[in-house]
C-alpha cells in the first residue's frame, strides 16, 4: 500500500459567475521515500493539490470527488479537530517564502520546541535537544548558540534551512514543498535541493514538491507529475517524463526551457499553449510604415549606444549635514558600447545595476556622472526641443512587469495610440487606429484586442501589448529589461521568438537585461556581466559561455540549472535540429 | 455604446456586492428619500418657511399632530415662529446638502491637487505641503472652520453677509477638511509613480502634468470616492454645528443646525419636537451617507474582498 494516495480528486472553485474547476479527476501516489515532483504552469493547480492533502484549501474552493488516504486511512473527509493531529504531525509543509513562514517576535529555539512539546509531550530539555539535533542534520553550525537567535538573524537560505527543520520536527510521513526555492538565489537553491533529498532518503519520507521550475524536477524527484490546466497529462519516472515525454503539452513544456549549452535560431515546438495567433497579415517591411524611419539623426558610423564612465548614486538617508547623508553607489564608472543592429546582453544578480543602467540610457534617470551618447549625440545636450523629441522616439522600453506597465484604467488602444498622438506621427484620427491595428496584428493579438481593457489579458498577451507601444514610435533602439522574468517558461519562449523576429526585420538595436544566463545566450549577441554596480566583463556570447575571463563568470556559469543530463531525444528531431545554429 | 456601458456596470462587482448588502441598500434608499424631499421640497412641503406672510405667531408651538392639541395643518408640528416643522426640514436639509456637496468638491479640489504635486514631485515641495497639512491637522477641523469663517466675516461688508453666509461656509468648510485627500492621494501616487506605465509614459517624452493627469489621477480615484463620501457625512455635521453655534447660516434661513439651536432652547419647556425633528433627520442623512462610505471602502478594497 501506498503511503499517500490522492485518488481521482475534483476540485472547485464556486464563484459568482458558476464554479471553476481548479482541479479535474487527478489521482497521484507516493511510497516512503521517494521524491514525488508536480510541475505545471500559473494556474494549472498545483498548490490547489498540495493545500487539498492537508485539508488546508483556500476558501472558498471545496473537494467535490475522490479521496485522499494516508497509510490507507481516508483523510479528507475528517473533521477539522482530527484533521490537525495530522496536520504537522504526519504531514508537514514548506512553503516558498521563509520570510513569512517563520514568527518574526519568536526565537526560532521556541519555535520549534514548541511544536515538538505540543505534537510529541516532550519535556523542555527533551525538546531543546531535539531542536539542536534537527539544526544540526539541515547544517546549521553552532546549534546551541543559533536555537536562541531571531528570524532576522538568519539569511535567506538558512531560515529555509530553519523552516525544513521545522517541517521535520515531529518526524512527519509526509512533506509537501510547495516552491521551496523559488525565494532563493540559485548557488542557495542547489544547497537546499541537496538537504531535502538526503532527508528525505535518511528519514524514509515522502515528499511532493510543487514547483514551476524544470530544473528543480530534474535535480531533485524521482518521479514526475505534469498539470496542465487542473488535468494531470502525464505522470512517469523523472528520467523518462522528461527525457522522452509522451504528451505534447510536456514536449512543449521541455523545449520552451531555454539551454544554456546551445543556441538555437529560435525556440521550437511551443506552439503547444499559443496565447496568440501568428499574425495574418504579411508584412512588407520596406514599404510598410513600421519598416520607415521617423527621423534621420542617426549618425552611422558611431555606435546606436555609447556609456562612457557612468556612475549613479542614490540618496540612502537624507541628513542636514552632507557627511551624514548615506549614498548608494548603484552605478560604478560603466563603460561599454552597442553597435547599431546590436543584441547587447546585461546580465547579473538582483542589485547589481542592470536596470539602473537600463534607466539611464533611457533617460528616465539623470545620471551622476559620466555620459550617455546615442547615435553619436551626448544625451545631455538634448534636454529640450524638437531633437529631444526626435531622440525620445529613438529609444524605446519593454519592462519586467507585465502587470503594472500597462495603465489598467485605459482600453489597449488608447495605451497604443499614446505615443503617435503624442508625437504627431499620423495626420488622422483614422490613420492613427489604422497603425494601431497594424501594431497588434504584427505582435500577433489582432485588431479586436484595441477595444478591450489590460486585465483582460494573459500576463504574456500584456507583454506583447507593451511591445507594441514601444514599437509605436518607430525606435531604433528597444530597452528589455528582464522581458520575460515574470512570464511562464512556454509564454517566455514565445516572447523570445517575437523579439528576435523583430529584432531581425526592423533590424532593431537591443539592450536586453536579464539574470537568467540560459535566456542571455539564446537572445545575445554580446554579453556584460554585473555586480555590485560594476561591470565586470564584456564578452561575444560564445566566448563568454565557453571561456569565462572573470572569476565571477565562472561561478555564475557554474551554478547555472542544467537539464544537460536529460536526453532531448524527440525534441531535437522536430524543428529543432534545423533551427540550430551550428 | 452607452448602453454597452449601462450593461457593464449593471454586471460589475460593484453592483453585485451592493445588491448583497442590506446595510448598503437601506442606506441608499433612506439618502434617496433625503436627497429627493430636499430636492422636491417647494412642491412636496405643505408651507414655505420663505414666505413670512403665511406664518402666524398663533400657530407658534404646535405640537406634532398625533400629540393631544396638534393639528392636522402642522404634521411635525412648528417651531416658535410658526413655521411649519415639516416643511422647515425639508427646505433645511437642501441647505445641509448643498452645503456638505460643494465643500466636499472644494476639499478634493485642493486635496487631490496638491497630493497629486506632493506624491509626485517629492523632495522639498513634498516636505512643504506635508508640514502644512501636519499644522492644520493639529488643530481641530471644525476651529479651523470657524476662524476661516470668522476672518471671512471681518473681511466682509456687514450688509453683504447674510447673503453671502452660504459661500462663506462652504469656503471654511472645504478649507479645514482637504488634509486627509492630499494624505490618501499622495500616498497613492508615490505609488503609482514608481510603477512601470508611468515610467513608459514619461519615456514617450511626456512632461509632469500630462502624466499626472493622464496615468496617476485615474488611477489615485478609488481612495478618494471613499473619503469623500465619509467626508460628506462630516461636512453635513460641520455645516450643523456651525449654523448651531449661529455662525453659519443666518436663523431666518432654515437649516437642520439652526433649527436644532432653535428648538434647544425651547427642549426644556416641553417643546420637544422643534429640536428632535430636525436632529433625526440629520441623523438619518450622516448615518447612510457614512454607511454607504464604509460599504464602498470595503467594496474597492481587493484586500478585503
Amino acid at each position: 500500500m501506498a503511503l499517500l494516495e490522492i485518488d481521482d480528486i475534483s476540485i472547485e472553485f464556486p464563484g459568482r459567475r458558476g464554479s471553476v474547476a481548479a482541479i479535474k479527476k487527478v489521482s497521484l501516489t507516493l511510497e516512503r521515500g521517494e521524491i514525488l515532483g508536480v510541475v505545471g504552469e500559473s494556474g494549472a493547480g498545483k498548490s490547489t493539490i498540495g493545500g487539498a492533502v492537508i485539508g488546508l484549501l483556500q476558501a472558498p474552493g471545496r473537494l467535490t470527488g475522490g479521496s485522499v488516504r494516508l497509510d490507507g486511512k481516508r483523510i479528507d473527509s475528517l473533521p477539522d479537530h482530527e484533521l490537525r493531529k495530522i496536520r504537522g504531525r504526519r504531514i508537514s509543509m514548506i512553503f516558498q517564502d521563509p520570510l513569512t513562514s517563520l514568527d518574526p517576535l519568536q526565537t526560532i529555539g521556541a519555535q520549534l520546541t514548541e511544536t515538538m512539546q505540543t505534537h510529541l509531550h516532550l519535556s523542555a530539555a527533551q525538546a531543546r535537544q531535539r531542536a539542536v539535533d534537527l539544526l544540526n542534520s539541515v547544517g546549521i553550525t553552532e546549534p546551541e548558540i543559533r536555537l536562541d537567535h531571531y528570524p532576522h538573524q538568519f539569511s535567506g537560505g538558512m531560515r529555509q534551512r530553519v523552516v525544513i527543520a521545522l517541517a521535520l520536527c515531529c518526524e512527519p510521513e509526509v512533506i509537501i514543498a510547495d516552491e521551496p526555492t523559488t525565494a532563493l538565489d540559485v548557488s542557495i537553491q542547489a544547497q537546499i535541493l541537496d538537504l531535502l533529498k538526503m532527508l528525505c532518503k535518511k528519514r524514509q519520507v515522502g515528499m511532493i514538491i510543487i514547483t514551476h521550475d524544470m530544473g528543480v524536477i530534474a535535480q531533485i524527484t524521482d518521479r514526475v507529475a505534469v498539470l496542465y490546466r487542473g488535468r494531470l497529462v502525464e505522470h512517469g519516472p523523472t528520467s523518462k517524463t522528461l527525457g522522452s515525454p509522451d504528451h505534447p503539452y510536456t514536449k512543449s513544456l521541455i523545449s520552451a526551457v531555454p539551454r544554456a549549452d546551445v543556441k538555437l535560431r529560435r525556440f521550437p515546438a511551443v506552439s503547444y499553449i499559443e496565447d496568440a495567433q501568428p499574425s495574418r497579415k504579411a508584412f512588407d517591411i520596406s514599404t510598410h510604415w513600421l519598416g520607415r524611419q521617423s527621423d534621420s539623426i542617426a549618425r552611422m558610423d558611431a555606435p546606436a549606444i555609447q556609456v562612457c564612465n557612468l556612475g549613479m548614486r542614490f540618496l540612502l538617508k537624507n541628513a542636514f549635514l552632507g557627511r551624514n547623508r548615506r549614498m548608494l553607489d548603484a552605478v560604478k564608472d560603466v563603460s561599454f558600447h552597442i553597435d547599431e543592429g546590436e543584441v547587447f546582453g546585461l546580465v547579473g544578480e538582483s542589485g547589481s545595476g542592470k536596470s539602473t543602467i537600463a534607466r539611464l540610457i533611457a533617460g528616465l534617470y539623470e545620471a551622476s556622472s559620466g555620459r550617455v551618447m546615442l547615435h553619436g549625440v551626448d544625451r545631455k545636450t538634448l534636454q529640450h526641443g524638437a531633437m529631444h523629441h526626435a531622440l525620445r522616439r529613438q529609444i524605446q522600453m519593454v519592462f519586467q512587469d507585465p502587470y503594472s506597465s500597462l495603465n489598467p484604467r485605459m482600453r489597449i488602444r488608447e495605451i497604443i495610440a499614446e505615443p503617435i498622438r503624442f508625437h504627431k506621427l499620423s495626420g488622422s484620427a483614422a490613420q492613427t487606429d489604422a497603425m494601431v491595428d497594424d501594431l497588434l496584428e504584427y505582435v500577433g493579438l489582432g485588431s479586436q484586442a484595441r477595444s478591450r481593457y489590460p486585465h483582460e489579458f494573459s500576463g504574456g498577451q500584456r507583454q506583447r501589448i507593451c511591445i507594441a507601444r514601444a514599437l509605436a514610435t518607430r525606435p531604433r533602439i528597444l530597452i528589455c529589461d528582464e522581458p520575460t522574468s515574470a512570464l511562464d517558461v512556454s509564454i517566455q519562449a514565445q516572447i523570445l521568438n517575437l523579439l528576435k523576429d523583430l529584432q531581425e526585420t526592423l533590424g532593431l538595436t537591443i539592450l536586453f537585461i536579464s539574470h537568467d544566463l540560459p535566456v542571455i545566450r539564446q537572445m545575445c549577441d554580446r554579453v556584460g556581466v554585473m555586480r555590485h554596480g560594476e561591470l565586470l566583463e564584456v564578452a561575444d556570447t560564445e566566448t563568454l559561455f565557453t571561456q569565462p575571463a572573470h572569476a565571477y563568470s565562472k561561478q555564475l556559469l557554474s551554478l547555472m540549472p542544467s537539464l544537460a543530463h536529460l536526453s532531448r531525444k524527440g525534441l531535437d528531431t522536430e524543428e529543432g535540429e534545423q533551427a540550430r545554429v551550428a | 455604446m452607452a448602453s454597452h456601458t449601462l450593461s457593464r456596470f449593471m454586471s460589475s462587482d460593484a453592483v453585485y456586492s451592493f445588491s448583497r448588502s442590506p446595510v448598503a441598500v437601506m442606506s441608499a434608499i433612506v439618502l434617496l428619500v433625503i436627497v429627493l424631499g430636499a430636492l422636491g421640497a417647494p412642491i412636496i412641503a405643505p408651507h414655505d418657511p420663505y414666505d413670512l406672510a403665511s406664518l402666524d405667531l398663533l400657530d407658534a408651538g404646535t405640537p406634532p399632530v398625533w400629540a393631544a392639541d396638534g393639528s392636522a395643518r402642522f404634521l411635525l408640528g412648528t417651531d416658535d415662529q410658526g413655521r411649519d416643522m415639516l416643511s422647515a426640514i425639508l427646505y433645511g436639509s437642501r441647505i445641509s446638502l448643498v452645503v456638505g456637496f460643494a465643500s466636499v468638491m472644494l476639499s478634493l479640489l485642493i486635496g487631490v491637487s496638491l497630493g497629486l504635486i506632493s506624491g509626485y514631485a517629492g523632495g522639498r515641495i513634498d516636505t512643504l505641503i506635508m508640514r502644512v497639512a501636519d499644522i492644520q491637522l493639529s488643530f481641530p477641523a471644525i476651529l479651523i472652520a470657524l476662524l476661516i469663517d470668522g476672518i471671512a466675516r471681518g473681511l466682509l461688508p456687514r450688509d453683504a453677509q447674510d447673503a453671502l453666509s452660504i459661500y462663506v461656509l462652504i469656503f471654511s468648510i472645504g478649507i479645514s477638511g482637504w488634509v486627509q485627500f492630499a494624505r490618501t492621494v499622495r500616498g497613492a501616487t508615490m505609488v503609482e509613480r514608481n510603477k512601470e506605465y508611468v515610467q513608459a509614459a514619461r519615456l514617450i517624452g511626456m512632461g509632469p502634468s500630462t502624466v499626472l493627469r493622464r496615468h496617476i489621477l485615474p488611477n489615485v480615484m478609488g481612495p478618494v470616492l471613499v473619503i469623500a463620501t465619509i467626508h460628506l457625512a462630516v461636512a453635513i455635521i460641520t455645516e450643523a454645528t456651525l449654523s448651531f453655534l449661529g455662525v453659519g447660516i443666518p436663523p431666518t434661513t432654515p437649516s437642520l443646525g439652526t433649527l436644532i439651536r432653535i428648538g434647544n432652547s425651547y427642549l426644556f419647556s416641553g417643546e420637544w419636537w422643534i429640536t428632535i425633528f430636525p436632529g433625526l433627520a440629520l441623523i438619518a442623512l450622516a448615518l447612510s451617507v457614512n454607511l454607504l462610505g464604509d460599504w464602498l471602502r470595503d467594496t474597492l478594497n481587493p484586500k478585503l474582498n
